[in-house]
């Protein structure tokens, strides 16, 4: 078991390290293939050997910790480097006041404090490995087509595939770290890696805009990163034994409470909460691998899972439901804002930000009911979100846009993309799948929460899913309309990207039909676990209900089949014009004998949801949050 | 659960519903001074459209109906069978989100337009009925429908507010004026026939239907306000029922129809006032108890 966590960890790097020696292609290819096999079945041998209580893997080894810390302060001269060629002093500040409190901790305090049980496994960690193992893996293979057509698409950018697949894999590398570690300071270790990884990938092609934008996303995570060691730091300075992550969970609130409520600080801006929001728009300047793989599948979840893991500290505090309010403004003005969107990219960014709220908000409530639907959320979303950012990937290189509203006819013109497409959204937002199952689950978590701001979470969750079903559905109706005269150009599309594509939309569709497996294996384990003394049956959505989904899962599938018939010849008419004359691709006589061409485009009703009037507003209302969170916990008041 | 309600509702819906659509023509008549087409006109009607000959826009907009008629049916047998109320309603979105696909599909720039409002509609409806299923369970401490009409007294006693608030978005779903925007029953000046622009024949016949389902579903949902278990709250239900759909017949007739920000406004206004008062002054009662 424990030699699996660690080839989880290592093999990736050695990967990455491979790929970053080897220029060719084809040998490129061939080991991307081999390690993403590799990596996605040493996952899946986690899930099958895993126990039913947690275990602990002592790692006696100073040297891995010297390493750590070398590697550590490497990273931040780094930083410090290009901090200052760029000059930009905010982080140079952030990862200064970062390094100070890291060395100070580890001159002063380390000693005193030691994480022997530096690894750990539980089903939560497998969860989060399984979408790391298998969705990562597929992201990096569907990378091997897109990069290289990217690279066909923008010659001005230079090719640096090679630094591109390695920080892909010590990505996912890191990733595995962070989820299997115990010890605190491995967690932050490997937060940071995290952080310096989705900084390399956001500035991949070198423009003046990736670089502001990867420095905005750095100056955030280093926020978090404050945040973290502070907690860390604090722990020692206040002279508690405490160094590892079950032994923080399992104290005393009155300790235990400051470091959490800091580490959860670092999860909120990892997760891109407002008002951390911007980072992760910025983000999306990136190649699409990179924005379903860090920003929307592992890193992001990363600070949520942190959060769900801290849940029981936070439970019944007053911080906690400061947390679970910024969680749920951030998930009701991102949904909002994504109707103002056209860019698809974008409106996947706010949707992201959003459902990571909705995961924030059950970890800050902390109930056990909570903390099932987050993690279900966790998973539902980093599926069908990694299908739609690749999809969109796909798409933009074959129609050169990925702007919506080019989108129109895409049935017609990239028929299966298209459909996988249609079941990603679905996936996020429509019964029977995925999101909606968890959404559901959410919902009843919220009302049963507590009595002073369920009402508030409630409503959040009303209106936030009616601005969900807005901005999806014009989406899907955008790709089915039934355009003319448009070619199919699906035929140039990758087989990596097929691969990839095609397993995901899978999964989308598995994952709803197994959920309730997923659940009474993994997650009501850990519940059970983590929240003592619950009784035996702890089953949120009853059996008939997962029954009657099935059933809409069944008839989804079944419906298509009236196709056949309907696809039989029929006499056509063209669509209602109002009279005039119109031609086969409907151009119509305008005014003045004019010939004009019929464009159909979406609402984005600004004035209600544009950025512009949402932002600002958001942005000082979760200041204010935080601010009341951090006050919550400084005056101790509501532990 | 009980299949056998179910079963009535899937054979008895139509009936109803078109009985009710036949009744509303004759009551609206009498208001502008008409006599009124025969009570069961709405099923000449239907049975006209069927025998018409089938011509389309685009192949596949007919089979997002399909799906919108099969849901609908689905989902209003889940609620008369007692199921889960909160997944009625995530039932009752996806089969409306069949009719907007339909209606894109075309993409004809009137069903275009009409699919936007209908959206529209649907972004205005959806947090009342949300907060409708959190009232009725706060009221009643259950989700099913079967334990929410076993209740004693009925239930607008503990949910004047949303019971309004519903009440109020009930015109949307309707399909009556003043909200009528994405399609009507009555000659629509700007937009044809909106969202159903495009669609003929036995597929129009089959909205209509669907259309009758979703009425008895939707004054099923009322009644869960206005009814209470015992004989004689069933008949005042069912008597409270028909009235609230007399009020929305009259209302139908006596305002024109608004533009869309008006009915995002004031959808949403009320949600948010009578919608989370109300349910305010449940947690509150529930925490001093």
């Amino acid at each position: 078991m424990d030699m699996s966590l660690i080839f989880l960890v290592l093999f990736p790097l050695a990967a990455a390290l491979a790929l970053l020696l080897v220029p060719q292609n084809s040998i490129r290819k061939i080991i991307v293939y081999a390690s993403a096999l590799a990596i996605a079945a040493a996952s899946i041998y986690l899930l099958v050997t895993v126990g039913s209580a947690p275990a602990y893997f002592e790692i006696h080894a100073e040297l891995v910790n010297n390493v750590m810390f070398y590697i550590e302060m490497g990273i931040a001269l780094y930083i410090l480097y290009i901090s200052v060629k760029f000059r930009n002093y905010l982080t140079l500040l952030l990862i200064v006041l970062q390094s100070l409190l890291a060395i100070d901790y580890e001159l002063a305090y380390a000693g005193s404090a030691v994480a022997e049980r530096a690894m750990f496994v539980d089903q939560f960690s497998v969860i989060m490995a399984l979408i790391i193992g298998v969705v990562g893996s597929l992201i990096c293979v569907y990378s091997l087509g897109y990069m290289k057509d990217f690279h066909e698409h923008h010659k001005e950018v230079k090719d640096r595939r090679r630094e591109f697949f390695f920080t892909m894999f010590a990505f996912i590398a890191a990733m595995f770290g962070l989820v299997f570690s115990n010890s605190l300071m491995w967690l932050y270790f490997f937060w940071e890696i995290t952080t310096i990884c989705s900084f390399l990938l956001i500035a991949y092609t070198q423009t003046h805009e990736a670089r502001n934008n990867a420095f905005t996303a750095l100056w955030m995570n280093l926020l978090g990163g404050l945040a973290f060691i502070g907690a860390i730091w604090y722990l020692g300075y206040s002279g508690q034994p405490i160094a590892e992550l079950d032994k923080l969970i399992g104290s005393d609130k009155a300790i235990a409470l400051l470091p959490a409520v800091l580490i959860s600080f670092a999860g909120l801006t990892k997760a891109a909460q407002m008002p951390f929001s911007g980072w992760l728009l910025g983000a999306m300047i990136a190649p699409t691998p990179v924005s379903a793989l860090l920003h929307s599948s592992t890193m992001v979840k990363a600070g949520v899972y942190v959060i769900i893991r801290l849940a029981p500290v936070l439970q019944d505090t007053f911080s906690g439901l400061m947390i679970a309010l910024i969680g749920g403004f951030t998930f009701l003005l991102a949904s909002a804002m994504a109707i103002s969107q056209s860019n698809a990219k974008r409106v996947l960014a706010y949707s992201t930000v959003a459902n990571l709220g909705l995961v924030v908000a059950c970890g800050g409530l902390g109930t056990y009911e909570a903390v099932w639907a987050g993690i279900l959320l966790i998973i539902f979303h980093a599926i069908s979100k990694a299908l739609l950012f690749l999809a969109v990937g796909t798409v933009e290189h074959r129609i050169q846009s990925r702007d919506i509203e080019d989108m129109g006819g895409l049935i017609i013109r990239m028929p299966k993309v298209a459909v996988m497409m249609l079941i990603g959204m679905a996936g996020m937002f429509l019964a029977p799948f995925g999101m909606l199952i968890s959404k559901w689950a959410t919902l009843r978590a919220f009302i049963d929460a507590s009595p002073a701001i369920s009402p508030i979470l409630v409503a959040i969750i009303a209106f936030g899913s009616a601005v969900t079903i807005f901005f999806w559905t014009k989406w899907m109706g955008k790709i089915i309309a039934v355009t003319y005269l448009h070619k199919m150009v699906e035929d140039k599309v990758s087989g990596e990207e097929w691969i990839a594509l095609t397993s995901l939309a899978a999964l989308t569709v598995g994952i709803c039909v197994l959920f309730g497996n997923v659940s009474s294996m993994l997650i009501e384990p850990y519940i059970m676990e983590t929240y003592k003394g619950l009784g035996q049956s702890i089953s949120i959505l009853s059996q008939d209900s997962t029954m009657i989904m099935l059933i809409m899962m069944g008839m989804i599938f079944l419906l298509p089949l009236s196709m056949l018939y309907y696809r039989l010849p029929r006499r056509h008419l063209s669509p209602y014009m109002g009279g005039r004359t119109t031609t086969a691709n409907m151009r119509f006589a305008g005014s003045a004998g004019m010939q004009r061409d019929l464009a159909l485009r979406n609402y984005y009703l600004e004035s209600y949801f544009g950025e512009r009037r949402l932002f600002r507003p958001g942005v000082i209302l979760c200041i204010g949050l935080i601010a009341l969170m951090l006050a919550g916990v400084v005056t101790g008041v509501g532990i | 659960m009980n299949a056998l309600y179910a079963l009535a509702y899937i054979i008895l819906a139509p009936l109803i519903g078109g009985l009710l659509v036949g009744m509303d023509r004759r009551i609206t008549a009498r208001m502008q001074g008409r006599v009124g087409p025969p009570l069961l006109q709405p099923f000449y009607d239907v049975l006209k459209l069927f025998e018409k000959e089938k011509v389309v826009v685009t192949r596949s907009q007919n089979f997002y109906i399909l799906c919108y008629l099969v849901f609908m049916v689905f989902t209003g047998a889940l609620f008369f069978a007692g199921g889960d109320i909160l997944l009625v309603v995530f039932a009752l979105t996806l089969a409306h989100i069949f009719l907007i696909l339909g209606a894109y599909a075309a993409n004809s720039p009137y069903s275009y337009i009409g699919a936007e409002r209908e959206l529209i509609q649907v972004m205005a409806f959806e947090p009342m009925i949300i907060l409708t299923t959190v009232g009725l369970y706060m009221a009643t401490k259950s989700f099913y429908v079967t334990d929410i009409a076993a209740t004693a007294t009925p239930l607008v006693a503990y949910l004047p507010g949303i019971f309004l608030g519903l009440a109020y978005v009930l015109t949307i779903k309707l399909r009556k004026s003043p909200f009528d925007l994405s399609t009507s029953h009555h000659a629509h000046q700007e937009l044809v026939k909106g969202v159903t622009t495009e669609f003929s024949s036995s597929t129009l016949g089959r909205i209509e239907i669907t259309h009758w389902y979703e009425t008895v579903l939707l004054l099923g949902i009322i009644y869960l306000f206005v009814g209470s278990s015992s004989p004689a709250g069933i008949a005042i239900g069912i008597a409270a029922v028909l009235f609230i759909y007399l009020l929305e017949i009259f209302v139908d007739n006596n305002y024109p129809r608004v533009k869309w920000q008006m009915l995002m406004n004031t959808s949403w206004t009320i949600a948010v006032i009578l919608g989370l008062l109300n349910l305010g002054a449940l947690y509150y009662i529930a925490g001093v108890q």
